[in-house]
């Protein structure tokens, strides 16, 4: 060796640590060879073929290293992953490091879901802790070993019930690497009859898809929002946030028979998925009202919940401003399974029929050749619009610069008075819109929001979608994120909550709340980590904030531990005293701060929260088992014993009328969630 | 009796199901790999729960080995598979630097010439591509042969002697860089 080489080499030996997990690893290989010998007694296999591992590895591992690569550049996209969030990513994908080792092992036998539920619920409980969800969608390469291992189940079925009575340290490593088997199994039978020829994620999973993608999924998240002591911070500051993406991501990935990954979750998009009864604003009053309730928490006894519920006036919508659309559809390759582009086209052709006449609607495209595939075309003309949609294909690589430029440019050519300008952008994930700087990106955005041009995110599919950059996006374009996975979900978004999606009717809406220590010893907001200010955001009018749009409802839910409760979680401290204030038996102060849609300056409406405050209706309450809900997939920490049983009980029991349907699909999904939880 | 038994031998009676076999094949090449999973990741926590995964997955992967090839390359071959595929995991979540990048070096002895020493590794380990480093996992110990290693990487033997001399070249450029700062 060189001389450098030989000092690389010192200094790497100098670096290594001595191996300290040795004891418990060896332990853990010597259980899972002995489960595996206690399933193979009785189906001797000896033949067992083994496919020609060498050219399979160096091939994968070539790709994978060039997958690697231009995964970088991507990686610049990607907006606000915080580090802990990193931490989390790593303890997870660490597990599911084990999918990709499954050596395939040709069987003829067919891909049956083995009968016996049982070792399949403790498999299934590893999923959970695996989360494999970003796997599971990922390529056909595994798809077709899996096809193979899924036959190999039935005799590894021995094997994962044994590994799945490993000590739960351990047993997430194991279970893994047999988990991957099992999502295909369970989609087959959980997937949801297609509707109306579109279908869930699901199908589009069974698809072979020719060209293995990796899987690039990113969310946006943050670490959840931990107890804060009043004394130290009597002040809460956040922006109010109406998407509704991750409440989609959520269905979707139990759909496909997995548990959702909790980055993926956003407690507060959850909860505002439903649309709720909250009372709305007189004419003369502010576009929006707020009410307070203060009730017990259903999952603490020693702690109550504040919830805030602010609705939106829902103006007549005849008298509407006429519209003026450009859709800016994303037509490279990847869009083109049936449930992406197929999907957007129809779930666009659902909201045309909302439009007005003098509403007006163009279409570019970004791929290979961006363009604008229909000039501004008044929704009169109907047929025109059509055609155009159908027209669209999938093909090439994602282009340019000119996609969002364009959109822009054909906004602005649109724009009159008095109308209402938005670019829809959907996409499956990738926003190679040109402008690669994800910050460049936003400030753009931002200018043209300020010239009066919204824009709002669809994003449609799964293995791409990168959640962070939609909702960075949105927010700037003061839009709504909207993941759209079933046509369903695309009537609910585009045709049903039309006018919220369309129609600001506040912006940049910031909520702010004091809390008195002499009242309130501790306080929680769920959710909304995302979503936080500074104090000083508060009255900084150049703060960018969320939006309301016409008929939307927002919520928002503390949970405090009064003074004296039981449930305190902090200790009080020993060498500082406690702060005697003197409150006027207020609990807080909510502070609402808006701006009217064209206004800078913003303004303020303010509202004392005292005990007992409001009637906790059942739609109250289901806002309260959603956030539980929210909760419970990503971890619970605050929930004690409060687990799926209770929840669904309390779900059931204050879901209401539920005239969409949308609140029993939420028990629905609660089910399988519980399910797939394994309790 | 054993104790002279090569780890072909000990492989092959393991996956025909001898558990002493596979008892002590393991535990022999345990801090080899341990030592692999950490130049592949370059940091402790990775390197431990790689190692975890791969002692976890051997019993069911070894029904695929093949007597033919040396245990060491096909221990090392599954070692870079997964080392790729946690990669990939951490790379779509996190989209930060591999263990290379985020290196802690208060875990070190804290003695001054050892931490320089480490600085410096950092800095090297850094400044090469993701192949090149996984190369280097590789052939810095002495165990591997060019051709054992290009096995392992899937890559031709030539390949691993073209970036080995790559590698050489950059500790050059680095080193005379030092010399004029």
């Amino acid at each position: 060796m060189s001389d450098d080489l030989t000092h690389l080499k010192d200094a790497m030996r100098a670096a290594t640590p001595a191996p300290s997990k040795k004891d418990a690893d060896l332990a853990l290989a010597m259980k899972n060879f002995d489960d595996m010998q206690n399933s193979r007694q009785g189906s001797a296999n000896e033949a067992r073929l083994t496919t020609d591992h060498p050219t399979i590895t160096s091939r994968f591992t070539s790709g994978v290293i060039h997958m690697f690569h231009s995964l970088t550049t991507r990686g610049a996209l990607a907006a606000t992953t915080s580090i802990t969030a990193v931490g989390i990513g790593i303890f997870l994908y660490t597990q599911q490091g084990n999918i990709r080792f499954e050596l395939p092992k040709p069987d003829a036998v067919v891909a049956e879901v083995p009968v016996n539920e049982a070792p399949l619920k403790d498999t299934v409980e590893a999923i959970i802790e695996a989360a494999p969800d970003a796997e599971a969608p990922a390529t056909a390469q595994i798809d077709t070993r899996r096809t193979r291992e899924a036959a190999e189940l039935g005799k590894e079925e021995g094997f994962a019930a044994g590994a799945s009575a490993a000590p739960e340290a351990e047993a997430d490593m194991v279970i893994a690497e047999i988990a991957p088997a099992v999502p295909p199994a369970l989609t087959r039978k959980a997937a949801p009859a297609p509707m109306g020829g579109i279908t869930s994620g699901a199908l589009g999973y069974d698809d072979v898809v020719i060209q293995p993608e990796p899987n690039t999924e990113a969310f946006a998240n943050a670490d959840a929002n931990p107890v804060k002591i009043t004394t130290d911070t009597p002040v809460s500051t956040f922006s109010i946030d109406v998407d509704t993406a991750s409440y989609s991501v959520m269905r979707s990935s139990l759909m496909n028979g997995y548990a959702p990954d909790p980055q993926s979750v956003r407690i507060e998009e959850m909860i505002n998925y439903f649309p709720y009864d909250y009372p709305a604003p007189d004419a003369n009053e502010a576009p929006f009202k707020p009410t307070v309730t203060v009730f017990a928490t259903p999952w603490n006894a020693g702690t109550q919940l504040v919830h805030i519920g602010i609705q939106g006036t829902m103006p007549a919508l005849e008298d509407r401003p006429a519209l003026n659309l450009v859709f800016l559809i994303d037509t490279s390759g990847s869009m083109a399974t049936p449930n992406k582009l197929p999907l957007l086209i129809q779930s666009f052709r659902l909201m045309l029929s909302e439009l007005n006449d003098e509403d007006e609607v163009s279409i570019v495209t970004y791929a290979g050749s961006a363009g604008q595939v229909l000039k501004p075309t008044k929704v009169s003309n109907k047929a025109a619009i059509m055609a155009a949609l159908m027209r669209l294909g999938a093909g090439g690589s994602t282009a340019g610069q000119q996609g969002l430029q364009q959109a822009y440019a054909v906004a602005e050519e649109m724009r009159a008075d008095g109308e209402i300008s938005r670019i829809i952008l959907a996409t499956d994930g990738d926003f190679n819109v040109g402008i690669s700087d994800p910050d460049q990106l936003k400030d753009y955005i931002s200018k043209k929001r300020d010239s009066g041009t919204y824009l709002s995110v669809l994003g449609f599919g799964r293995g791409n979608l990168d959640d962070a950059t939609m909702q960075a996006l949105a927010q700037n374009g003061n839009g709504q994120a909207a993941y759209i996975d079933t046509l369903s979900e695309a009537q609910k978004v585009l045709v049903d909550q039309l006018g919220g999606a369309m129609f600001p009717i506040a912006n940049d809406v910031k909520i702010q709340v004091e809390f008195n220590p002499a009242q309130i010893a501790e306080y929680r907001l769920i959710g909304y980590e995302t979503r936080t200010l500074a104090r000083e955001d508060f009255n900084n009018d150049t703060v960018d904030a969320g939006e309301i749009g016409a008929g939307h409802s927002v919520t928002a839910i503390y949970e405090i531990t009064p003074v004296g409760s039981d449930a305190i979680l902090n200790d009080a401290l020993r060498y500082q005293p406690a702060a005697d204030t003197d409150g006027n038996g207020e609990l807080g102060f909510l502070k609402l701060r808006y701006k009217t849609p064209g206004e800078d300056t913003s303004q303020l409406l303010t509202t004392p929260i005292t005990t007992g405050m409001g009637e906790a209706t059942d739609d109250i309450r289901f806002s309260a088992a959603i956030a539980g809900y929210g909760q419970l997939l990503t971890g619970g920490k605050y929930l004690q014993d409060w687990g799926y049983n209770e929840l669904i009980t309390l779900a059931n029991n204050t879901k209401g009328e539920d005239a969409y349907g949308y609140r029993s699909e939420a028990i629905k999904l609660m089910r399988l969630a519980k399910s797939l939880s394994g309790e | 009796m054993r104790m002279e038994t090569t780890d072909e031998t000990l492989a092959q009676a393991a996956a025909n199901g001898d558990r002493e076999a596979f008892s002590l094949l393991l535990a022999r090449n345990y801090d080899r790999l341990f030592g692999l999973c950490f130049r592949l990741t370059g940091a402790r926590a990775d390197a431990e729960d790689l190692t975890q995964d791969i002692c976890a997955a051997l019993p069911a992967k070894l029904g695929s080995y093949k007597h033919q090839a040396r245990f060491s390359t096909w221990l090392y071959r599954v070692a870079v598979n997964a080392a790729h595929d946690r990669r990939r995991r951490f790379a779509t979540h996190a989209r930060a630097a591999d263990g290379w990048g985020d290196w802690e070096v208060n875990r070190v002895a804290t003695n001054k010439e050892t931490q320089d020493g480490v600085d410096w590794l950092t800095q090297a380990m850094s400044s090469l591509s993701q192949e090149l480093r996984d190369t280097l996992a590789l052939t810095l110990e002495d165990e591997m042969t060019h051709r054992e290693a290009g096995e392992v990487l899937g890559v031709s033997e030539g390949t691993i002697s073209w970036r080995m001399a790559e590698v050489k070249k950059h500790l050059r450029v680095m080193h005379q860089e030092e010399q004029k700062a």
